[in-house]
């Protein structure tokens, strides 16, 4: 008898909980049922752009990445590079709002191999890949032809100015950070930065914050005179295409046949990517010699261990970066913080029912990821810095006026200047 | 291939040639480390795009909200690139209650059930409230007046059925790499959803296994 009505109990029980838990999402107000032949209208979904026309996008890069290898390598067309640079910016830039870029691809490859749930699309992923293929091969035709960022730049080149070799060695290792701070924000899953703080992005779709309009419009002012300053001091692909491009196999060539260092092509570069011949008089005078180079290359595990202890004591100021560790540090440190019913964030956490705990774990989790990452992308920077300083005393004897292949951007300026004829 | 010296006759040509072959030692291994690290980057080039094609999807993705996780914060208002928001209020007319005191249409403190300004609660009037039979009322939404600052919604969630929710709208939305109103959701209801199923709307619960 107990256990019949201990049954009953659960019936009912179950009777009543289950319209609770199952109809508890459904209506308070139930729908009417209507007299007057009322039809109801539908709930307008506008499809998303189609999956063809994203492979388009794939396949409208290939072309102009071959189109501008062939101007830049094969015509030294600048004419015809300077044309693909304007459709690349009406393309890619305005007509596309400039996203799916190459340069923020990065991210999205970092991210898929460092979260397990998230998924890559193959049209990013070839965008990533391409030009760095193409790279690989003929130099940076990417940047050349194939880049909205590039383009819009060097469309608004007035009157270059040459800046001092320090200088442009110095404002050339920010890449390296940008790109660090990428990867790791990235792989973290905090933020990617890159698309955060593209400067053009707004300009491209006509509608930013007023903050990025000034730092976009403030870039194409700076590159009236300091020529493409995203690419050369900004750019976190830029380090990954100088490292493809300084091996390049077919890397494109001032002259069509043989330099007579006649140096008409020195100022030609608005860059400063025209490696000038060895004067080796000046080098034995400067007596850079091979102590000089030994002694940088012991320096170098030196900066690594710089790097690495530097990145070691700011992860915890990087990984405030990241939202939950952010709240995370918030709650703990200034608990008051509960009862201002201003604090979106902190409002929302309390009423998710979720508990301080799991917070703290989750972000005791990412600093930990943090902690591993920073102190990589230091040693990374400290092995730049160190390499760097090691390739200012390393002297490779040449004879020719040369562009340098991993800085060159294949605009192709330079070759109007050669007089030499094929 | 564009360094030889092809068809070049006389002086330049000697003295080019008297150089390589000085130069031919230390040019070849110079060739030869090149060549090398070049392969070295393909081969890594290849294992990037090998490991990340493990991982790859045929479609593409878009991003999209969880009308079930939405705490109706307001920032899918201020914080999108594009101005006014991609974000949109739609309504599942399937949940729909039909009611004459809508709590996504009115003040809470309305002092009239009538279409009068002071009553409405949308900021910008994209609700149209029509008659349809005594005492029932059709809410639509007027899609370029919305802003998507969820006010509506809050109202119909915590008064009504929840028939109004957020949806974001792909042929407004531009699809950032990152999308900045996912960023700063505090409840994370922003998702990257593959294109195929671009929306999360209520009552088509298809795509929802909870009901």
């Amino acid at each position: 008898m107990k256990k019949l009505k201990y049954i009953l109990f659960l019936v009912t029980l179950a009777i009543y909980l289950f319209p609770l838990t199952v109809e508890s999402q459904q209506q308070r107000f139930p729908k009417p049922e209507f007299e007057t032949g009322y039809e109801q209208p539908s709930t307008i979904t506008p499809e998303p752009r189609a999956l063809a026309l994203e492979y388009f996008d794939v396949l409208v890069l290939l072309v102009v990445l071959i189109l501008a290898t062939w101007f830049a390598l094969k015509t030294r067309s600048r004419q015809g590079v300077l044309w693909l640079s304007v459709f690349t910016l009406i393309y890619f830039g305005f007509y596309r709002n400039g996203c799916i870029c190459p340069i923020g691809a990065i991210q999205n490859v970092t991210l898929s191999f460092a979260d397990p749930t998230y998924a890559i699309s193959l049209t990013v992923l070839l965008f990533f890949l391409l030009p760095l293929a193409f790279t690989l091969f003929f130099g940076r035709t990417f940047c050349a032809g194939a880049c909205p960022l590039g383009a819009i730049q060097d469309l608004v080149i007035i009157k270059p100015i040459s800046l001092p070799k320090w200088l442009n060695k110095t404002l050339g290792l920010i890449p390296y950070i940008y790109i660090s701070l990428a990867v790791l924000f990235a792989a973290t899953g905090t933020d990617f930065i890159i698309c955060r703080y593209d400067p053009f992005v707004g300009i491209f779709r006509m509608d930013a914050t007023f903050l990025m309009v000034v730092l976009g419009v403030s870039f194409l002012l700076m590159g009236m005179f300091v020529a493409r300053p995203y690419c050369r001091f900004f750019c976190p692909y830029s380090v990954l295409l100088s490292w493809m491009s300084r091996f390049s196999k077919w890397h494109l060539t001032i002259t069509p046949a043989a330099c007579i260092q006649c140096k008409l092509c020195t100022n030609s570069c608005p860059f400063d990517a025209i490696d000038f011949p060895t004067n080796e008089k000046e080098v034995v005078k400067s007596g850079l010699g091979p102590k000089r180079f030994l002694a940088y290359a012991v320096l170098i595990p030196i900066w690594v261990a710089a790097g690495v202890f530097v990145g070691e004591r700011s992860h915890t100021f990087l990984s405030k970066a990241n939202p939950d560790v952010f709240l995370a540090e918030l709650l703990i440190s200034n608990p008051e913080i509960k009862n201002d019913p201003d604090n979106l964030d902190v409002q929302t956490f309390l009423a998710s029912g979720k508990t301080l705990e799991t917070l703290v774990k989750d972000a005791e989790v990412i600093r930990e990821k943090f902690y591993i990452g920073s102190m990589i992308a230091g040693g990374f920077l400290g092995l730049v810095i160190g390499m760097t300083l090691l390739n200012t005393v390393v002297f490779r004897k040449r004879q020719d006026y040369v562009p340098h292949k991993g800085n060159c951007l294949s605009c192709a300026r330079c070759m109007d200047y050669c007089p030499v004829e094929k | 291939m564009f360094v030889a010296p092809v068809s070049t006759g006389g002086l330049i040509f000697r003295e080019i040639h008297k150089q390589m072959e000085n130069n031919s030692k230390s040019k070849n291994r110079r060739e030869f480390i090149q060549s090398g690290v070049r392969l070295s980057l393909a081969l890594a080039l290849g294992s990037v795009s090998g490991l990340a094609l493990s991982k790859v999807v045929k479609d593409d993705y878009v991003w999209q909200i969880d009308p079930f996780e939405c705490s109706q914060c307001g920032r899918c208002a201020t914080d999108c690139v594009m101005s006014p928001s991609a974000v949109k209020c739609v309504h599942a007319y399937d949940l729909c209650g039909y009611c004459d005191l809508c709590g996504g249409y009115l003040k809470p403190d309305a002092n009239a059930l009538s279409t009068a300004a002071e009553n409405q609660l949308c900021p910008t009037a994209a609700i149209e409230r029509k008659f349809i039979e005594e005492p029932y009322f059709e809410y639509h939404i007027i899609e370029d007046l919305c802003i998507g600052c969820a006010k509506c919604v809050a109202g119909c969630t915590s008064f009504g059925n929840g028939s109004l929710h957020l949806q974001i709208m792909h042929h407004i939305c531009v699809n950032c790499n990152e999308c900045s109103i996912a960023r700063v959701c505090p409840s994370d209801a922003i998702k990257r959803v593959p294109a195929s199923e671009a929306y999360k709307v209520k009552g088509d619960f298809s795509n929802n296994p909870e009901s």
